[in-house]
């Protein structure tokens, strides 16, 4: 066995080779092995690379919004000589009824939806994780009450659900984070619980019972880093998801709330002057569209390279 | 929802045939049995969605006595109707009267139109019901032969066309596509009629009778009206369907190319047959049966759709209805239209669950 951290010089051969190699040395290098070849797998596919690119221009975006898009999202120039102006050399997607650059606020709006995307994503995930492998490894009663709870939940539409959430909570986008996310976890229960049955009658889990681990060691050291995968596949193929309820709420008024740069509500205010000013609607629109189809053809490609059960 | 029947392992005894009459009965039994289950099911999923809709009624940060007497009321008004509404008794006794009434249909007043809730609801209902089902027939008319297509041609450039299509058709927000689409259609060409469900000159002279305009205009012979109504429906039923349709191809797709790989499809081929009949024949026949289930989720998903689309398309259905009472506060509202949905939700789901039953010989026979 080699040492995990043997010295030796640095080449990308070298590196390659010790990332694919069939008798991994040490934990790490096994773990980043195994991402290597997913990320090899993912290479192969274009349309999977473009979803890539649209997801890492987002993050780029918000980060570098205020050097991109330098201007003041909330507030517009003079009303009386820039409101309504369409898309021009100054005014790449010209301005809305406030004079405001719609640029600079799609710009903006990057930030506000990534951090949607975060927020649901960190808060539902451990929650779905959590139900789906206590349901799964106890079984009995406790899997019963647990699954039921969670068809309860899956027995609304979601963005109903999450619209009735709001309407009790109040609008405003953290608001709307919670909706989401309380819409959004049962469907990762369900597939970690079914992850969970098939693995825990394994004997590396009799194992570690045997050596006297808790419960609760066995759930969260064992049996959720083995759910983990499919769970990120599905949350990543739901992000499109939850980017497109985010925005229906905002749309409907539910979400962030105005001066906001949220791009439903954008498309909100754009309703007005539709016919006549199409840009004011149709500019935030498409960055909703290109980014929740970004991370669809991540989600895709994913699924195809990881999980060669599904690859069809 | 699951199936929580338990199959008898006697049942699967291949050895020789049972009679006639006794497998009738045991599949009768068993089908029974399904049922029950699912009744079962059924009735605590319900008790559940009343239990998640009361709960959120119940964590408004509105107070609702506030709501009704104004903020300037002295303090005896409001303990009165505080009485009145039952807030001063116990969590579980309030859940008890809001059930009670509930089966009962008495959703409360709408603070907005100051009408029984379940009188609106059924007002609006048939818009929405109209609006989807037209939406789901254009989604599986043109989505399903797209799936198998897309299967016949796995890999081929009408694969990925395809494949495009309905990654667009998941990932754009239906508000917008419902914006540009009356932009396009309605605004620049004048293809289609805008929003509404009809046109001014022809609301007021015509008296439906089910409230689903198509059928009715068609019924009485009012062929200007049908013309007018389908004017004003197409455009958001393509919209909805052009969701549906995403859906629906895909798992076509899906499904189709699992029955392709099958063993049988081989045998088929090796005696000769054609493609276009093993494709046609044999291995949709197989594909539609979970077919059935992805059209009821597909439905569901319309009816969801449709909140959206209607508030674009000024329809007066059950989603315009539960955006204006959102927008107003109109709590009661929001809990009546969320409880129908859930409900809906549920039967369809019930609905394709018995149909797969009934249609796919190997859940029939518990295997």
């Amino acid at each position: 066995m080699t040492a995990p951290f043997e010295p030796q010089p640095f080449t990308w051969s070298g590196r390659r080779a010790w990332l694919l190699s069939e008798e991994p040395g040490s934990r790490r290098q096994a773990r980043l092995g195994s991402f290597y070849r997913g990320w090899l797998a993912l290479r192969e596919n274009p349309l999977a690379m473009v979803g890539l690119a649209v997801v890492v221009g987002l993050a780029l975006v918000a980060a570098l919004a205020d050097v991109i898009a330098p201007g003041n999202p909330l507030i517009g120039g003079p009303l009386r000589t820039e409101r309504l102006l369409p898309p021009s050399a100054a005014h790449w997607m010209g301005t809305d009824d406030q004079a405001r650059d719609i640029f600079t606020r799609v710009i903006h709006g990057a930030r506000l939806t990534l951090q949607v995307v975060a927020l649901v994503v960190v808060t539902a995930t451990p929650i779905g994780l959590l139900v789906g492998t206590t349901a799964g490894y106890f079984g009995g009663w406790v899997d019963a009450v647990l699954m039921r709870i969670t068809d309860i939940f899956l027995a609304f539409p979601r963005l109903i659900l999450a619209l009735a959430f709001v309407a009790a909570l109040g609008p405003g986008i953290e608001n709307a984070v919670i909706a989401i996310a309380l819409t959004s976890w049962p469907q990762y229960a369900r597939l970690a619980r079914a992850e969970t049955m098939t693995i825990r009658h394994s004997d590396f889990i009799s194992a570690a019972r045997l050596q006297g681990a808790s419960s609760a060691r066995i759930l969260w050291g064992h049996v959720a880093p083995l759910c983990l995968p499919s769970v990120v596949i599905r949350v990543t193929l739901d992000m499109a998801g939850i980017i497109l309820t985010a925005a229906g709420l905002g749309f409907l008024g539910l979400g962030a709330q105005p001066p906001e740069p949220e791009w439903g509500a954008m498309v909100a205010t754009g309703r007005r002057f539709i016919v006549d000013q199409w840009w004011v609607a149709a500019m935030p629109g498409l960055a909703i569209f290109v980014v929740s189809l970004g991370f669809n053809l991540l989600g895709d490609g994913l699924r195809d390279a990881l999980d060669p059960k599904a690859a069809r | 929802m699951q199936a929580r029947q338990e199959a008898p392992a006697s049942a699967e005894a291949p050895e020789r045939p049972e009679s006639e009459a006794e497998s009738v009965r045991t599949r009768v039994l068993r089908f029974l049995r399904g049922v029950g289950g699912l009744a079962f099911s059924l009735a605590v999923t319900l008790l559940g969605l009343l239990v998640v809709t009361f709960l959120i009624g119940r964590v408004v940060p509105v107070d609702p006595v506030l709501s009704i007497i104004g903020d300037r009321a002295p303090a005896s008004t409001y303990d009165r109707v505080y009485r009145e509404l039952g807030l001063d008794r116990p969590m579980v006794e309030q859940f008890w009267i809001y059930l009670k009434k509930v089966l009962s249909g008495d959703f409360g007043e709408s603070f907005l139109t100051k009408r029984p809730i379940l009188d609106d609801l059924r007002r609006v209902f048939p818009a929405t019901f109209e609006l989807a089902t037209l939406g789901l027939i254009l989604g599986v008319a043109i989505g399903a032969p797209m799936g198998v297509a897309a299967a016949a041609w796995k890999g081929s450039w009408v694969d990925q066309i395809i494949r495009v299509l309905c990654l667009v058709g998941y990932s754009a927000p239906i508000f917008w596509l419902g914006l540009m689409g009356l932009l396009i259609f309605y605004a620049n060409l004048g293809w289609v009629s805008g929003p509404g469900r009809i046109g001014i000159a022809h609301e007021f002279s015509f008296q439906p009778r089910t409230g689903i305009l198509l059928l009715d205009s068609a019924l009485q012979g009012r062929w200007d009206v049908f013309r007018n109504v389908f004017s004003h429906i197409i455009l958001p039923a393509c919209i909805l369907g052009y969701f549906s349709m995403a859906y629906i191809c895909r798992m076509t797709r899906s499904f189709m190319l699992h029955e392709l790989s099958q063993e049988y499809v081989t045998a088929a081929r090796v005696k000769g047959i054609s493609e276009t009949r093993i494709i046609w024949r044999h291995a949709l026949r197989n594909a539609a049966v979970p077919m059935i289930t992805v059209v009821g989720l597909s439905y569901i998903n319309l009816l969801e759709g449709s909140v959206l689309t209607e508030t674009i398309f000024a329809w007066p259905g059950l989603g315009q209805y539960l955006t204006n009472s959102l927008q107003n506060a109109d709590m009661n509202a929001v809990l009546g239209s969320t409880l129908v949905i859930g409900v809906v939700f549920v039967l369809i789901n019930l609905v394709s669950d018995l149909l797969y039953r009934l249609l796919d010989p190997r859940v029939r026979r518990g295997s």
